[in-house]
């Protein structure tokens, strides 16, 4: 099995490098021969895919079938590892996460690749740049990381098992949506790429990207999103993020992707930031390699990272390379992404843009300076520091506090120019609101709980709190205002009630509407992040019946004991939970010994609902007595983050969505002349 | 200097007497429970780093049996109970061990370019966009392909009141 793979990895180079090199002549000899040449290019890229996809599953099947002389699958699966699992011994490993990562590349180039006739030749040079990407992991596969590598000498009985920490359902969806994030960034860089290298006239690249760009973006946010949910409930520290280089790794192509979704309205809408545009789909597809570099090279020490290997000076070349072939097209190119219009007015939608578009990319720089910073101190000063959580804290805070308030004024920004007194009209009312709600958390009495009785001048984490919370009232309001007065538009113009206006109103203009309710996501889960200045932790040794406080609740040790699976085996205690003096559940945290790996593992047991979430840890057994020790944390809000995350991906589906047809035309007066005649519709 | 003269003579002995006490109280009020060893164990617990490897804040770090976290957690608690100052345990944790025990660089020296950076960036991105709208707005109107010119000024407003009007918004 082991040789076809790789058969099949070899074959897949041999056609990428085909895809690429016939690519390139026939984009360049404009001559007869160029159709056919393309198109064996096209079809040499499906067979990628083909190729690529065989390999993949050949390794699946290998963990399946418990092969153990692939030396990939000794390392990362054993005999008694739950079937999920061995599933996700795929993408569990160096060699078989770099598959991976080729396997979505190929698969994206597939559908690119089939749906060739929307525009043949910017798909053609969008079809070459994925091709060399795909090039650069295929050589890493053959060569550097090999997953189909034997075990050399007597073959093993049982594998080492895959890394308990990963041994949890959420690592099975994680990784692959994370990674068709960061794979997917490199459709819309290839297509604008591909464009900027073939001159090629006008937005075209920009309307074909947008949906792929929005799904990417999606899949990025959820895969985000999932990591944190799993560091929460695996890791046993009581957070979700921790500033760790790799979660920052994961953020940085984020924040640049999100400042290309709104930048490139501007492209679409007035023709302006071109250059801007291109600039930032590079850097995202860039960052998602850097933060793929930061993995695997142990460059930077993380606990998320692979082991340090040679494939990290790879990655450097693939990034010097790219970002020289980028600058050099850019340089030779740059006439054709001149702007179309400038701008009018500071107050307008255009410039909260570049605005919010700066803090994006600052939000972006920071992250990246504060995970370079250990490096470069090295080099500098001849001593490493460490930039840990509250480092980010102090500096990215208060950028993502300017955001929020970009985020509440932006949508009551008209283009072109917003009159002052309009901005004042829309405003007034959204901004009394959140000036009431943070007067009421700092006056109501802290016994209501958190984030009640909030004094900001008693800890900056406070205050921070409390902008946060105000500035998410605001937008929310904004928001709400921004649905009420466009329903209004069509309730009174349909003669229909509100609600259905305003769901009449979404549709449509999806894509605005959508964007909105993604906004209203990211205020409940930066709600949920405002808790966390209120979290409350303790730690204690527990024998049979004794008590332990936290917040307003009391745990008793009703017993602790063990237990044996196949996989593992586990200590575990049984906690009765009271509340106000009442029983309100039963908990178990527990402890495993992972047998193959021979490694431990915390199970928080997590009590959730909105106000917060109580957090047990078995910490392990004093060996003195043999009582456990156990840690509880109290947490507010955290619920409300995976909430807004649903809100946000909700949101994006919805902005995916066609947008209907209208059913209420305003018809505009005859005197603006009938080259201006096209009816105005309420929510375009 | 003069400032403050007439600020005082404004506000007369009796006024002056009150600010002071107000003063005094706002500071005790900001400076309760800062002495407090919990509080601060908590705080300075949470600017520091566990040592073991796992790349935690030390109050965080969760390994039963972690060769450092507690040891450093009763060498933290020991110090405050001692009554040093914050800079000083601060100090001898970086003598001991190393200065990647701090959760965050310090404000010497060449750490200080952790925090300048970000803020210089800031600062020139706002100026950079501030210079790029006014070159925008001082910009003559671009060309329109079928020879139209862009409606400006007074004319655009009128147009624009009249759309407000009209659709309501």
């Amino acid at each position: 099995m082991a040789q076809i793979g790789s058969f099949a990895l070899l074959l897949a180079l041999a056609c990428s490098a085909y895809c690429v090199v016939a690519g390139i002549v026939a984009i360049v000899r404009k001559r007869e021969f160029a159709v056919p040449l393309a198109e064996t290019a096209r079809r040499a890229g499906i067979a990628t895919f083909a190729l690529v996809f065989l390999a993949a599953l050949i390794l699946v099947l290998a963990a399946f079938e418990n092969d153990f002389s692939i030396a990939y699958i000794f390392h990362h699966s054993n005999r008694d590892l739950p079937a999920p699992y061995k599933f996700a011994t795929l993408w569990s490993g160096q060699e078989g996460s770099l598959l991976f990562w080729s396997l979505l590349l190929s698969a994206y180039g597939l559908v690119l690749r089939l749906r060739y006739k929307t525009d043949v030749r910017l798909f053609a040079g969008a079809s070459v740049v994925i091709a060399v990407v795909q090039l650069f992991f295929l050589l890493l596969l053959t060569f550097a990381a090999r997953p189909f590598a034997l075990i050399q000498g007597s073959l093993p009985a049982d594998g080492n098992g895959l890394n308990p920490l990963l041994q949890y359902p959420e690592m099975v969806i994680h990784p692959p949506m994370l990674y068709l994030g960061y794979v997917g960034f490199t459709v819309p860089f290839a297509f604008g790429l591909g464009a900027l290298a073939m001159r090629y006239p006008g937005e075209r690249w920009i309307h074909i990207t947008r949906r792929w760009t929005m799904v990417t973006w999606g899949f990025l946010t959820c895969g985000i999103f999932l990591g944190a949910h799993w560091a929460y409930s695996v890791l046993g520290w009581g957070g979700y993020w921790g500033w760790d280089p790799v979660e920052n790794a994961s953020l940085m192509p984020w924040l640049t992707g999100t400042a290309f979704l709104h930048s490139v309205m501007m492209q679409e809408k007035r023709g302006m930031l071109k250059m801007w545009n291109i600039w930032l789909v590079f850097a995202t597809f860039w960052l998602a390699i850097l933060g793929t570099f930061l993995t695997r090279s142990g460059i930077i020490s993380s606990v998320h990272a692979f082991a340090q290997s040679s494939i990290g000076d790879w990655f450097a070349w693939f990034l010097a390379i790219t970002l020289i072939a980028f600058v050099v097209f850019f340089l030779r190119n740059k006439s054709q992404l001149r702007s179309d219009h400038t701008l009018e007015s500071l107050v307008s939608r255009e410039s909260s843009f570049l605005f919010n578009n700066l803090l994006f990319v600052l939000l972006c720089f920071t992250v990246l300076w504060g995970t370079w910073f250990p490096k470069i101190s090295e080099l500098v000063q001849g001593n490493k520091v460490t930039v840990g959580a509250p480092f980010y804290n102090r500096v990215a805070i208060p950028v993502a506090l300017l955001l929020l308030i970009l985020t509440a004024v932006g949508p009551l920004l008209a283009w072109r120019k917003t009159s002052l007194e309009s901005l004042q009209r829309n405003f007034l009312w959204p901004a009394i609101g959140a000036i009431v709600v943070g007067v009421f958390l700092m006056i109501t009495p802290q016994s209501w709980g958190s984030p009640f009785g909030l004094k900001p001048w008693q800890d900056i984490s406070y205050f921070y709190s409390l902008m946060a919370i105000a500035l998410s009232v605001l937008v929310t309001l904004t928001v709400a205002s921004e649905f009420y007065r466009g329903g209004r538009v069509i309730a009174k113009h349909a003669l229909q009630p509100l609600f259905p206006s305003m769901v009449q109103l979404m549709h449509r203009n999806t894509r605005r509407y959508g964007g909105y309710v993604v906004h209203f996501g990211v205020v409940v889960v930066i709600i949920g992040f405002a808790g966390a200045a209120f979290n409350q932790d303790t730690e204690q040794e527990m024998g049979y019946g004794d008590k332990m406080s936290i917040g307003p609740y009391t745990l008793v040790c009703r017993s602790y004991t063990e237990d044996d699976a196949a996989n593992y085996a586990s200590q575990w205690a049984v906690l009765d939970v009271y509340k106000s003096g009442k029983q309100v559940d039963t908990m178990t945290p527990e402890r495993r010994f992972y047998k193959a790996s021979r490694q431990t593992s915390t199970m928080p047991d997590i009590r959730s609902n909105l106000d917060e979430d109580l957090y047990l840890v078995f910490e392990g057994l004093n060996p003195a007595n043999g009582h456990p020790i156990l840690k509880a944390h109290l947490n507010p809000l955290v619920m409300w983050i995976w909430i807004g995350v649903w809100i946000m991906l909700i949101g994006t589906v919805l902005a995916l969505i066609p947008n209907a047809r209208a059913l209420v035309r305003v018809p505009v007066p005859a005197r603006l002349g009938p080259a201006h005649a096209e009816p105005a519709v309420a929510g375009d | 200097m003069l400032r403050r003269r007439h600020l005082l003579s404004k506000l007369g002995v009796r006024g002056c007497n009150t600010v002071q006490v107000a003063a005094l109280s706002a500071a005790a009020f900001l400076l309760l429970g800062a002495g407090n060893p919990a509080t601060r164990f908590s705080e300075i617990g949470h600017q520091m780093m566990c040592i073991c490897g796992c790349n935690q804040i030390l109050l965080e770090c969760n390994h039963v049996g972690c060769p450092a976290s507690d040891g450093m957690r009763t060498e933290l608690m020991a110090s405050l109970t001692r009554g040093d100052s914050d800079s000083l345990v601060e100090q001898s944790f970086v003598q001991k061990y190393g200065p990647t025990v701090l959760a965050d660089p310090t404000r010497d020296g060449f750490d200080r370019a952790a925090y300048i950076v970000p803020s210089v960036a800031l600062i020139l991105g706002f100026s950079l966009i501030v210079l790029v709208i006014r070159a925008w707005k001082n910009h003559p109107a671009p060309a329109v392909a079928n020879g139209q010119r862009p409606l400006y000024g007074a004319v655009l407003e009128q147009f624009r009141a009249q759309v407000r009007k009209e659709t309501n918004l």
